[in-house]
């Protein structure tokens, strides 16, 4: 590349109202606000959760009507996207693996395997389904992501399950869409743009601890950006918009052979800490001692006095908390690593959970089998399933049946929007009450339709994908839960809106399913050509002969005897019979 | 025998109306069904449009002040003359350039607008009195003895669309109207060749059809440093802070943009669309480290290292999400504490005064150092207020530099009013609309043709319909450019070249021109083979037969005549 120095400026006569000075009281008081956290749970089964959570906080209207935008510490790209695609939320998740619910209990943010995309735009939006493809192609090319493969066939939009979890009380469902794309794989390049959008990059901060080669060996990796308008106090008289990346990761550190139990920030990350990102007004970790009031299961060093309670998942946990905005934390070697020695284990039920799974044999027809699970040992309580089916399983609407305890068990709200063959998926969301400790089962019948021969994947004998179920539940809590979401609390703990203190919002994803389609032999259209053209070629053959073949009747040729005779007669030199 | 004679006839007969059937029904229902669908393009009139002979017109009124003329030659000065220049740039471009002079003697309001004392003033009031249209000029000229201009200066260009013109003083006497044209026409000539276009411009901006002959170096490098002509623009400020842990920095960069940036751009409306942001970008470093000057106790960057600057930058700019426009980049960077002050050197090793430099068509760079501010005492982060003035005059000067609006220098006894608080003169502009309708105009007869020639080389490539319509709408609207551009209307003929280059582009890069479905004929022969090889053999076999039997027959009837 080929620079030139400019020598010159125009010059200007000197604004006085923005002189070059380091007086403080001059500074505006700045509009947004970074935070970071990173929250550790030792979980039952021996596996550590480490969940991150980083969020920018920007007082400003990104719907006004001229185009200059500022930025500071919100990514610019997203902030393009918002106002360019006038988008109201923005919920995107990327996740690698499944998270076991009943092993490890619920996470702070839920996401299904692969990719999930779901936007409610604002309603001065007209053409909605040409701003999501819009949307969804820029998207791809900010994430490094296969998001443009979201069409219209995998595009829904629920009337129940996913309210906005920002401000604003929308009920017009024409504005939402929701997508999933569970063939997704989630790798490095995923990861780095994700990075690029945090104001500290991955040099300072929590983000130093983001190594790709140690977060893609785990057993679950999930990483998100979530987008809403939330208020800035209780009145709700300032809005703002918050941008939130969160990156869950649980690390199986429980392998045979390695002995000791014991975990550390180095083990898990390979990086230490050293320093906040400066532009962070708080950075903390948090780590889950709850059910190690003694010390008794593990022991975590170094040892610090804060110790924080907060209300998250219907249940007060109790978290030791370590500042890193305070040098003190790092103690004399100036660096951070967390150490836990384990020492005895237990289990824990939690209250909700689902699976999902195809029954049947044969390529014809089969059978989507969705459990529901209420562990709650005296409440009943309604849960919204939202099932999302490509057209090419086309569902039997009429074998629906929801049973729970072995009676049938009729949801109270049923949507049901049909599929149309290769332009759109059948969406099926209903409103069921779980019974107190049972499982609830819901099953339905499919057919398995035939594709055309370009619209098989690259690899159509490993199976076509379904996308993972979304049970959405408000679920009985044990303790009171805190309904004031401007107060000062944990990020982990203030994602999903709490509006009463007797329950709180839980979201599971069921597994995704891989269901067989009949899948023909690839090379079969040049074979039914050649077979065609040569039966149409034999079949032509022979009436061509028959019409261009002059009959005449031709004597019969002599038998054997009188041919063998013959050649005697014609050896003696006598004239042949 | 008789009977086997006619079945022979009849077998005959069958065999040829089968060809017959075959050759006139089969191979044509064949071909048409698998045939690729091909949309008209007008064809002839893009192959005119590769023969480009562009004709632009400039309107000029020469308007004779008080005590130019006498009343005797006043009558004798021609209404109106019209001259052409020609030029041939390559076989296939050809330029005409027509300069339509009007001639007049000034109004009794213009005379009091020419009595002002500076020639400013007098520019600012001819201005109020009437306003010449984009792409006109009015000169005025002015007798010798004015006192509007300096002793050495001849001319003087305005902030508008006029400029003002002295008399010679070998005038004076005994002077015949056509010696006055006469000494007037090539002065005329240079304040236009500075007003409005000059060849070298129109070269310049002919480079993307017509490969420029390696001259000078240096014009080419100024040709290149602009943008491409685009219909719109992304402007980006970056302010890079590698060291939020020692500076805190605070740039209103809203309220510089408005005051600096927003006037100019609200003047290109009618070139481009801009639109404007900025950021702040954290631990962006540069790509080099800087060395250390001792003798001046400062880190100094040479220019052999400035290019090894962008590249790491560049990926933490990152791409605009919006919309595919060029993006002009404008980089704020305060070193960090470690490295500063910071200065960049130019090739003689010498400080450059503004600190910055520029890439062309990426953008520009300006190091800012604060380092005065590191007192001992001072508790880190140090809060610093950027001064906003400094640095918008010299991202205001790389962003006319990058824009195209050259500030070509003035000829010796040239006087230039200073560019105003919008930055750019009328005529700026009108040069800048200029050479941009001729760029579109090039651009877009190129792409059109070069499409024109990959859809026929490439037989089976489908052409739909719309790429068709987009294809018909860029020839057309690129005659009608070259028409305005011909009657000297340069606001419409701009309109047209943009909306031209919008139509070819659309159907240059049309997805539907890279779709894989179409089979190349080869493929196309050999699938059917199983098909054709079976049918055609007997067919042919008994053609050479009846041909053969036909030509035994004929012999015969020989053999019996002799």
């Amino acid at each position: 590349m080929k620079v030139h120095i400019s020598a010159t400026g125009i010059h200007m006569e000197a604004d006085t109202s923005t002189p070059e000075t380091a007086v403080p009281s001059s500074v505006p008081q700045p509009k947004d606000d970074f935070q970071e956290e990173l929250v550790i749970r030792p979980l039952h089964s021996g596996d550590i959760y480490a969940s991150f959570q980083f969020r920018t906080l920007w007082e400003t209207d990104f719907m006004r009507g001229n185009k200059v935008s500022h930025y500071r510490l919100f990514p610019k790209s997203l902030g393009q996207v918002i106002s360019k695609f006038s988008v109201r939320e923005l919920h995107i998740s990327f996740t690698q693996g499944y998270w076991r619910t009943m092993q490890w209990g619920q996470p702070f943010l839920p996401s299904p395997p692969g990719a999930e995309l779901w936007v409610w735009f604002q309603d001065s939006v007209t053409d909605v389904d040409g701003t999501w493809k819009e949307l969804t192609n820029v998207l791809s090319g900010i994430f490094c992501a296969s998001l443009n493969f979201i069409d219209s066939t995998n595009t829904v939009q629920p009337s129940a399950s996913f309210k906005p979890l920002g401000i604003g009380n929308v009920t017009d469902h024409s504005f939402l869409r929701y997508a999933t794309l569970p063939r997704e794989i989630v790798c490095t390049e995923n990861l780095t743009p994700w990075k690029k959008l945090l104001p500290c990059g991955s040099k300072a901060g929590l983000a130093v601890l983001l190594k790709s080669e140690k977060l893609f060996h785990s057993s679950f990796h999930s990483q998100a950006v979530h987008i809403r308008p939330v208020c800035q106090d209780w009145q709700c008289k300032t809005t703002s918009w918050e941008l939130r990346q969160t990156l869950n990761v649980v690390f199986d550190l429980h392998t045979p052979g390695q002995g000791k139990r014991e975990w550390s920030l180095f083990k898990m990350f390979s990086r230490t800490l050293t320093e906040a990102c400066p532009l962070a007004s708080s950075s903390k970790i948090y780590i889950d001692i709850t059910d190690n009031p003694q010390g008794e299961q593990f022991e975590v060093s170094p040892a610090t006095p804060l110790l924080s309670q907060a209300m998250v998942l219907g249940d007060r946990r109790t978290f030791s908390v370590y500042d890193l905005t305070q040098q003190i934390t790092f103690g004399t070697v100036r660096s951070l690593n967390l150490l836990i020695r384990w020492k005895s284990r237990d289990m824990l039920r939690p209250l909700l959970h689902g699976e999902r799974y195809v029954a049947g044999y044969g390529l014809q027809t089969g059978e989507i089998h969705t459990l529901m699970y209420n562990n709650h040992p005296y409440r009943s309580f309604p849960v919204l399933l939202l099932d999302s089916v490509p057209w090419y399983l086309r569902l039997y609407i009429h074998t629906l049946t929801v049973a729970s305890k072995g009676k049938d068990n009729k949801p109270s709200y049923i949507h049901y929007q049909p599929s149309k063959d290769r332009v759109r998926p059948h969406l099926l969301e209903m409103l069921v009450q779980l019974p107190p400790n049972s499982v609830t089962e819901v099953t339905v019948q499919f057919e398995r339709a035939l594709l055309k021969w370009t619209e098989y994947t690259p690899d159509p004998n490993h199976g076509f994908y379904v996308g993972s179920s979304v049970i959405s539940s408000l679920v009985p809590s044990i303790v009171a839960m805190d309904t004031n979401s401007t107060r000062e609390q944990p990020l982990f703990s203030s994602f999903f809106p709490c509006k009463e203190e007797s329950s709180y919002f839980v979201r599971v994803y069921t597994e995704p399913l891989l269901v067989n389609l009949p899948t023909p032999d690839f090379s079969m259209p040049y074979n039914v050509i050649c077979l065609t053209c040569t039966v149409v070629a034999v079949g032509y053959g022979s009436l061509y002969n028959l019409l261009t073949r002059s009959f005449q009747i031709d004597e019969p040729s002599p038998g054997l005897a009188k041919r063998i005779a013959n050649i005697i007669r014609k050896m003696r030199g006598v004239p042949p019979l | 025998m008789a009977t086997s004679e006619v079945e022979r006839r009849r077998g005959q007969l069958a065999a040829l109306s089968i060809a017959a059937v075959v050759i006139m029904v089969g191979v044509p229902l064949w071909w048409r069904t698998t045939e690729t669908y091909r949309a008209w393009l007008p064809v002839s009139q893009i192959n005119e449009l590769a023969n480009m002979q562009l004709q632009l017109s400039a309107d000029v009124e020469v308007v004779f002040a008080r005590g130019t003329v006498t009343p005797e030659q006043q009558k004798k000065v021609p209404l109106t003359q019209t001259q052409d220049e020609e030029h041939t740039v390559d076989e296939n471009t050809a330029l005409r350039y027509r300069y339509e002079i009007r001639y007049r003697t000034a109004t009794i309001m213009e005379e009091d607008a020419l009595d002002q004392p500076t020639a400013a003033e007098a520019d600012l009031s001819l201005h109020t009195l009437s306003e010449s249209p984009c792409g006109s000029l009015v000169v005025y000229v002015i007798p010798e003895s004015s006192s509007l201009l300096p002793e050495d200066m001849d001319v003087y260009i305005g902030q508008r669309r006029t400029a003002l013109l002295r008399i010679g003083a070998q005038m004076r006497v005994g002077r015949t109207v056509e010696q006055l044209l006469a000494h007037l026409e090539p002065r005329i000539k240079q304040v236009l060749q500075v007003m409005s276009f000059s060849h070298t411009d129109i070269t310049a901006a002919l480079s993307d059809r017509v490969r420029l002959s390696p001259g000078n170096k240096e014009s080419i490098a100024d040709s290149m440093r602009a943008f491409k002509s685009s219909p719109g623009y992304e402007i980006t400020f970056s302010l890079l802070n590698p060291d939020p842990k020692s500076h805190r920095l605070h740039w209103d960069i809203e309220g510089a943009v408005q005051t600096y940036i927003q006037p100019l751009l609200t003047k290109l409306a009618p070139v481009a669309n801009f639109s404007l942001d900025s950021q702040t970008l954290y631990y962006a470093m540069l790509g080099v480290n800087p060395r250390f000057d001792s003798s001046s106790s400062a880190y100094t960057l040479n220019s052999d290292s400035l290019a090894h600057v962008i590249n790491p930058v560049e990926a933490r700019l990152g791409s605009n999400a919006a919309s595919s426009n060029p993006v002009l980049n404008f980089l704020l960077y305060v070193p960090d504490a470690h490295h500063s002050p910071l200065y960049i050197h130019d090739n003689k090793k010498q400080e450059v005064p503004s600190n910055a430099f520029h890439s062309p068509r990426w953008g520009g760079i300006m190091v800012y150092n604060v380092n005065g501010f590191y007192r001992p005492e001072a508790v880190l982060p140090v809060d610093i207020n950027i001064n906003m003035a400094k640095v918008m005059g010299v991202f205001l000067a790389q962003l006319r530099l990058l824009l195209g609006v050259q500030s070509s220098t003035a000829p010796p006894g040239f006087l230039m009013a200073p560019c105003g608080s919008t930055g750019l003169a009328d005529w700026e502009l009108d040069r800048l609309m200029w050479s941009r309708s001729v760029e579109n105009v090039a651009t877009a007869t190129t792409t059109i043709t070069s499409l024109a020639q990959l859809l026929d080389q490439i037989g089976n490539i489908v052409i739909n319909d719309n790429i068709a319509e987009q294809v018909s709408s860029a020839v057309t609207s690129l005659q009608l450019a070259v028409a305005e551009l011909e009657a000297g209307n340069l606001g419409f003929a701009l309109q047209y070249s943009k909306e031209a280059i919008m139509a070819s582009e659309r159907a240059f890069f049309d997805p539907s021109l890279l779709h894989l479905l179409y089979f190349p004929d080869d493929q196309k022969f050999a699938i059917y083979i199983p098909l054709f090889l079976p049918m055609c053999v007997p067919i042919l076999l008994s053609l050479l037969k009846i041909v053969s039997e036909a030509r035994q027959k004929r012999r015969e009837k020989q053999a019996k005549k002799d």
